[in-house]
């Protein structure tokens, strides 16, 4: 926290953050080495003729854009517009945000089991959380519950 | 911003049976949403994994945030760890 600019630090302070309750709770059903994993990043990366995230949105852009297993990470493109955060580190290198190599890696050492078919990219700068939780967030978790993912990683940035 | 949006996604998709973890750049942004489980990185915005193009960093910090989701189910929630770099 201390490194954060005052006024994000006063903006952590005085945010009402949306409040979990009760904590939901599930189990993995499979050992990880046998378990399907999907990510779901919110950086705002795009892949080649997909949608730019909209920064305009008021309240924030709850969309999301499918990313499939096979996608080339080195192609995402970062639509993030915020100034809050440096950009140099997910320009230069898209798994520091959505890790689908580093899955493909953790297949290939026998970590986890397998990749999902597809995975999802978002943006974080969403205030106004409402349409998240009510549309986008949804359509996300039943997708992946179609695909019988056994767990998910999220990455924000 | 990004840690509450990541948070309330998990929260809808642990409902639905699958369990989740989530990466934390903001320790107090998660103790206040209170998605399942999220590993708190020492980590700068921007760089959530560690360091563009360090595969074995990246790698380590996955490992350990899907190392949580296998850890036990007892005990208090949300459950937090920390990734403390090796």
């Amino acid at each position: 926290m201390s490194e954060l600019p005052l006024a994000t630090r006063l903006f952590v302070k005085a945010y009402r953050w949306r409040r979990v309750d009760p904590v939901p709770w599930a189990s993995l059903r499979r050992p990880l080495r046998e378990a399907k994993i999907a990510l779901v990043s919110t950086a705002g990366l795009v892949l080649p003729g997909q949608e730019p995230f909209d920064d305009d949105l008021k309240g924030g852009d709850w969309s999301f854009r499918e990313v499939p297993s096979d996608a080339d990470v080195h192609t995402m493109r970062d639509t993030h517009r915020s100034g809050s955060f440096d950009h140099s580190g997910v320009q230069a290198d898209p798994n520091l945000a959505f890790p689908l190599d580093r899955l493909r890696e953790l297949v290939a050492e026998g970590t986890i089991g397998s990749v999902n078919q597809r995975h999802f990219s978002m943006m974080g700068s969403i205030t106004l959380p409402q349409r998240l939780c009510e549309e986008s967030a949804p359509a996300v978790a039943s997708m992946l519950e179609a695909d019988g993912v056994d767990a998910v990683l999220l990455i924000p940035i | 911003m990004c840690n509450q949006a990541v948070g309330l996604i998990a929260a809808e998709i642990e409902r639905r049976g699958i369990p989740t973890v989530c990466i934390a750049l903001l320790r107090e942004v998660v103790e206040k949403v209170r998605p399942p489980r999220a590993l708190a990185v020492p980590f700068a915005h921007g760089f959530p994994l560690g360091a563009p193009g360090d595969a074995e960093l990246q790698r380590r910090v996955v490992r350990e945030a899907l190392g949580m989701v296998e850890g036990a189910s007892a005990g208090e929630r949300p459950v937090i760890g920390e990734f403390d770099g090796n």
